[in-house]
């Protein structure tokens, strides 16, 4: 039997495919959804109401509570991300547990789709819970200072920063052996942020952890987030933080593909 | 030949799966790998559809190397596993025109042929709810439909009826047998010596991966001693008189049972009752016995069918 030229792979046209697939699931399954969302916005109702006025005083600027609270936003945005992006991991645990994906394994289709429709999808949570949080925020008292450009870079910055971190948890979703595993092992991408220039200024750290806040990824992110949100001066925070986001991304991406390769 | 397979060897670490497995499927043919759990049909057919790399060994599908030109071999293909390969949270439909989607079916033949497919299979009332809601046999059902979106021209159907209600699994044997008669080829693993049987042109006997045994069901059973006549008795009396008797009798398993090699013809069954009838003795039960592929199991691997090798 000799078979005609095979068809051709089309590695957007089955990503879009696989978008489409995995967007009806979180459809479907909205309680992974409101969990993401529900997190962060807890956190926020407790830093601002909570340990907002003592914080806020602390800051030094007079302005208490709700000082505080446009401390903070940038630091419950970055929350909401790593929330929604171990969403992904969980989600691609659960989704390798399902025969379906032997089953795509056997097509002929792009091989990378299952794991980009993941990151596409992901990435359009990743921002609707943000744009849930932002407007919580708004109501318990954030104001935000950027203009039209400034929310335009914000939302492009936000985009590329949950591109990334979705990447690193597909491959951490990929590499659990169970879902339980799954959801546990981005938890350090929830705690980091509190060790950085999120909640607090690093300034009041003793030096040791200082110095490790001041370097740890999550600090020129959140300086960047709150620089565009506020409209202050970001100074060199930007392409840290950029640099930052494209080694996760591109380590994250790697590491995915050849632990999606070698499964079988 | 739609698949052709030589000198396959297969190992996990030092326990050695696949020892040199030969076989090949013409066109248009099924094909049953019939074997117990752990004999390596599941395998066999994880390295025929490209999910699994062999160690050592020739294997081509639909005239393509699967290790060689993987993507050729899986536009040829379709594959229906023992576990069933939907998505839950989508319905039977969305499960469809998601297969159509990625076979590249324009929107509205995707449409034509998830319809088509919902009615063949008798899922169209089921179309519009979750596939978690679904039964064993829809859910297996719905599982062989989207196999089918893309046409494919080899399948592989990796123990179909496993799990499944008599009814879903004469239902899926109908279909089956539907396929076939579209031209398709088919290689089915199965653990079931009546589907073997019922659906299979051709049948190789898997055990502790190599083939012991291939050819017809009709065959394989002539390779093997011919029938019996199972006799019951009332008492260790009874058995004791028919075996002076009865010269080629031997006992069964059953302390109060013999069985007498027999054609199970009319002449020899009268012939055999006249001679106990002539000593009066008293028969409690009396059944015949053609050999079937329990029997061609047992004689070639040395355990009966049912008998459970340890999977991996």
């Amino acid at each position: 039997m000799t078979a005609a030229t095979i068809p051709r792979v089309h590695p957007l046209r089955d990503s879009v495919t696989m978008l489409r697939r995995n967007l009806k699931r979180m459809l479907r399954y909205p309680s992974m959804t409101v969990m993401l969302v529900g997190m962060p916005v807890v956190f926020l109702l407790l830093f601002v109401y909570v340990f907002g006025g003592t914080l806020g005083a602390g800051l030094g600027g007079g302005g208490g509570r709700a000082e505080y609270a446009n401390y903070v936003t940038p630091a419950i945005i970055l929350m909401t991300v790593m929330s929604a992006v171990q969403g992904t991991a969980i989600s691609i645990a659960m989704d390798m547990t399902e025969g379906i994906i032997t089953r795509f394994r056997t097509m002929h289709i792009a091989r990378v789709s299952v794991l980009t429709g993941h990151v596409l999808g992901s990435v359009l949570q990743g921002l609707f819970a943000v744009a849930i949080v932002i407007g919580v925020a708004l109501l318990v008292g954030f104001r935000p200072e950027a203009g039209p450009l400034g929310w335009l870079a914000t939302t492009g910055f936000l985009a590329f920063m949950t591109f990334a971190f979705v990447w690193l948890c597909v491959a951490l979703g990929l590499k659990s052996k169970t879902v339980e595993t799954a959801s546990n092992a981005p938890m350090p991408l929830i705690l980091l942020p509190f060790l950085g220039s999120g909640f607090v200024p690093t300034e009041s750290m003793p030096a040791g952890l200082r110095w490790f806040a001041e370097h740890q990824p999550f600090t020129p992110i959140i300086e960047t987030l709150r620089g565009l949100l506020m409209n202050e001066p970001i100074g060199g925070h930007v392409w840290i933080a950029t640099a930052w986001c494209a080694a996760i991304a591109l380590g994250g991406y790697l590491w995915s593909k050849r632990l999606y390769n070698r499964q079988s | 030949m739609a698949i052709s397979v030589s000198g396959l060897r297969k190992s996990f670490g030092d326990q050695v799966v696949l020892d040199g497995l030969d076989l090949t499927v013409p066109s248009g043919t099924v094909f049953a790998l019939l074997g117990a759990n752990g004999a390596g049909k599941t395998t066999t057919v994880k390295i025929l559809s490209t999910l699994l790399a062999a160690d050592a060994g020739d294997v081509r599908v639909a005239g393509h190397d699967v290790a060689r030109e993987p993507d050729a071999v899986r536009a040829a293909i379709g594959v229906t596993g023992q576990f069933s390969a939907v998505d839950k949270l989508l319905t039977g439909a969305e499960n469809l025109r998601l297969m159509a989607d990625l076979h590249g079916l324009s929107r509205r033949d995707g449409r034509r042929r998830t319809a088509e497919l919902l009615d063949v299979f008798g899922l169209t009332d089921a179309a519009g709810k979750p596939a978690s809601t679904y039964s064993g046999g829809m859910l297996r059902r719905l599982d062989l439909a989207m196999t089918l979106v893309g046409s494919p021209r080899v399948i592989f159907l990796d123990e179909p009826t496993t799990g499944l209600d008599p009814r879903s699994r004469r239902d899926m044997w109908q279909i089956v047998r539907d396929l076939v008669a579209g031209g398709v080829t088919i290689l089915l693993t199965t653990q079931y010596l009546e589907e073997a049987d019922e659906l299979a042109d051709r049948i190789a006997v898997l055990d502790h991966g190599r083939i012991v045994a291939e050819g017809t069901a009709d065959e394989l059973k002539r390779r093997i001693p011919g029938g019996h006549v199972r006799l019951r008795f009332a008492d260790t009396q009874g058995v004791d008189t028919a075996l002076g008797l009865l010269d080629d009798a031997a006992r069964d398993n059953d302390a109060l049972a013999l069985r007498v090699p027999s054609d199970g013809s009319l002449t020899a069954l009268k012939t055999l009752i006249d001679r106990l009838d002539e000593r009066a003795v008293a028969v409690d039960e009396l059944s015949v016995h053609t050999p079937d592929l329990d029997d061609v199991f047992l004689a070639l691997t040395g355990r009966p069918a049912e008998e459970k090798v340890t999977s991996r």
